[in-house]
């Protein structure tokens, strides 16, 4: 991971490059962590690829977490690694929930850049309920394609689920409501 | 098969290899299909499918034109249900993912809990966790390997690497009292010391292996079939590997030498004297030469770390995190407060988040933590190896006969527990 100070030059010059993209950045448990808005993700990425001297190159995991009930509620985190270096440095993408609550909270996927988040942000979606804009195939990857909720929302209970089958499934129709 | 159509095969495997799909597609439908395409649902209930995955395949004739894994059957929730389990208690839980690396799954999850908690081990814990792990490894190899030959048609294979992988499940109900899931590490070291007698019955163990994989080695390097079933077939370059984030022994039979054993200092593998094997097609054979080779460097770190294992305690002696010895609760006190407050209401982790990962039989495995200063996880997730290396399996089996896609398969070593979670 780069040091301290290397992440805030790191930052500093997201920030020149991006208009104010970077929102804060954090370096603990050995770990650094740059926090960034959803707009400029993908030029973020981009950058932290491209750019000769920080050729993050692959990307590790792509991961939901849901901040209930900090605000913004929801982040996805990139955690990419330069292997030539072993560096690794965590980029989260801070996303605001609608207030409609019909909305998704959306940011652009990664899969042209990265095609080995295809799956994960499958996976953030069927569990989160984020939406990956020009994804190429964004459905529920491990829950049952008719499944209604996002499972791994804080705000989701967990248990008290009825176990389903073709005798009492219209006997129990919205049980999540 | 007639010599037109093999010609045509060559041809296409020409300028199938290294390509993405979409260019081996796009290279594949400028030959004329000779019969119009069918569609095939493989799964999720088949033996050779290691587990319940779907493939929906696109067959023209015996020829793959294109794979689409369907995955989920065996999902179960690990990850949220996590979040209602004490650290402690979401131990058992997270080792039933991936079903044949339950060590490394307790090992990325403990480590990752103890970074935050920034909780050092003792070196005795250490090295017994090595010795764990890579006999979970050779473990996790012996079925693999085992299972792939089954597939190629190889069945005495299956067994001679059952035999062995029992001794390693004795090993492990020696020392931990189960043979899988054994819940053996703990936040803070291991549960328990090693029992009198295991030592020399693991050395015993790790004397007979090499002249075992030879023998495996002797089977399948000298069979033909099994040499023109896995030779040129799967190739996958090392740039498109490294784009669908592929780790593990299927990155390195492409000639890549990345193994986070050797890279960071988790657990003090720097102690150990090991190599990295690595491939240099990055074929199926190459992989499961690579396979072999890490099954002997295994052995190595296990005859090293029972040779060099080092007195002292076996877990923490803070008892905040680390439970008591179980004598001292009839007398102190103190040892019977600290034990029932961590059996009751386990740690508490000060907040904070962190991804760590281990070198896996199958690849990065990675956890990440989130802690919100309570006793609970806020988020647990982990990047299984296996969920994403199957994204390479287009890669491996477009253009290729549909009985390579089964060998593909099998080499990859995907373990669905572990990808539905």
């Amino acid at each position: 991971m780069p040091d301290a100070p290397g992440l805030e030059l790191i930052a500093g010059e997201l920030n020149e490059a991006f208009a104010e993209a970077v929102l804060g950045t954090a370096h603990a448990h050995g770990q650094a962590t740059i926090e960034v808005q959803p707009e400029p993700i993908l030029d973020v990425l981009r950058w932290l690829r491209d750019t000769p001297g920080q050729e993050y190159t692959f990307c590790a995991s792509v991961h939901g977490v849901d901040y209930l009930p900090q605000t913004p509620r929801f982040a996805v985190h990139y955690q990419l690694l330069n292997m030539a270096r072993v560096e690794r440095i965590c980029v989260k993408a801070l996303l605001d929930d609608p207030e409609d609550p019909e909305m998704l909270p959306a940011v652009d996927s990664c899969v042209s850049m990265f095609p080995t988040a295809e799956f994960q942000e499958r996976e953030i979606y069927d569990f989160f309920g984020i939406e990956f804009r020009g994804h190429p195939d964004l459905r529920r990857i491990f829950m049952p394609e008719d499944y209604v909720g996002w499972p791994q929302r804080r705000d989701f209970p967990l248990g008290g689920e009825p176990v389903l089958f073709t005798h009492n499934e219209h006997k129990t129709p919205r049980w999540y409501d | 098969m007639d010599s037109t159509i093999a010609d045509k095969e060559t041809l296409e495997r020409d300028a199938a290899i290294g390509a993405s799909p979409v260019e081996r597609t796009a290279a594949l439908d400028m030959v004329e299909p000779d019969q119009e395409l069918m569609t095939v649902n493989f799964g999720p209930h088949h033996p050779a499918t290691h587990g319940v995955l779907r493939l929906i395949v696109d067959l023209e004739g015996e020829v793959v034109r294109s794979v689409k894994p369907v995955v989920g059957y065996l999902h179960t929730g690990i990850e949220k249900n996590c979040e209602d389990k004490s650290y402690w208690k979401a131990i058992p839980f997270v080792e039933r993912m991936d079903y044949l690396s339950y060590f490394f799954q307790m090992e990325a999850f403990c480590g990752c809990v103890e970074r935050l908690l920034e909780e050092d081990i003792p070196k005795r814990a250490k090295y017994l966790r090595v010795i764990h792990l890579e006999l979970n490894r050779i473990h996790s190899h012996l079925l693999w390997l085992g299972t792939s030959a089954l597939d190629l048609g190889a069945m005495s294979m299956f067994w001679y690497c059952f035999r062995d992988r029992d001794r390693v499940l004795d090993l492990f109900e020696m020392s931990t009292g189960q043979r899988m899931h054994t819940r053996y590490f703990q936040v803070g070291g291991v549960m328990e010391d090693l029992p009198s007698g295991w030592a020399e019955k693991a050395a015993a163990f790790c004397a007979e292996m090499p002249s075992r994989i030879d023998q495996y080695e002797a089977l399948l390097d000298q069979n033909e079939i099994f040499l023109r079933r896995t030779k040129n077939v799967g190739i996958v370059s090392r740039e498109r590997m490294l784009e669908l984030g592929v780790t593990g022994p299927l990155l390195r039979a492409t000639g890549e030498p990345w193994d986070l054993r050797k890279v960071t200092d988790y657990l003090d593998y720097s102690d150990f004297d090991f190599q990295i094997p690595v491939g240099t097609v990055g074929d199926n054979y190459d992989r499961y030469r690579c396979r072999l080779a890490e099954l002997r460097e295994s052995v190595k770190i296990v005859s090293q770390a029972l040779e060099g294992l080092p007195e002292g305690p076996y877990r923490s002696l803070n008892r905040k995190v680390a439970l008591p010895p179980r004598d001292e609760l009839a007398t102190s006190m103190e040892a019977l407060i600290h034990h029932f407050k961590l059996v009751t209401e386990g740690f508490r982790v000060p907040s904070g988040e962190l991804y760590y990962s281990i070198e896996g039989p199958r690849g990065e495995q990675g956890c990440y933590v989130r802690s919100d200063g309570s006793s609970k996880p806020a988020r647990v997730h982990f990047r299984d190896c296996s969920f994403i290396n199957l994204q390479s399996l287009p890669d491996m089996c477009v253009g290729t006969y549909i009985a390579d896609m089964i060998a593909s398969l099998a080499m990859l070593d995907p373990i669905l527990g572990g990808v539905d979670r």
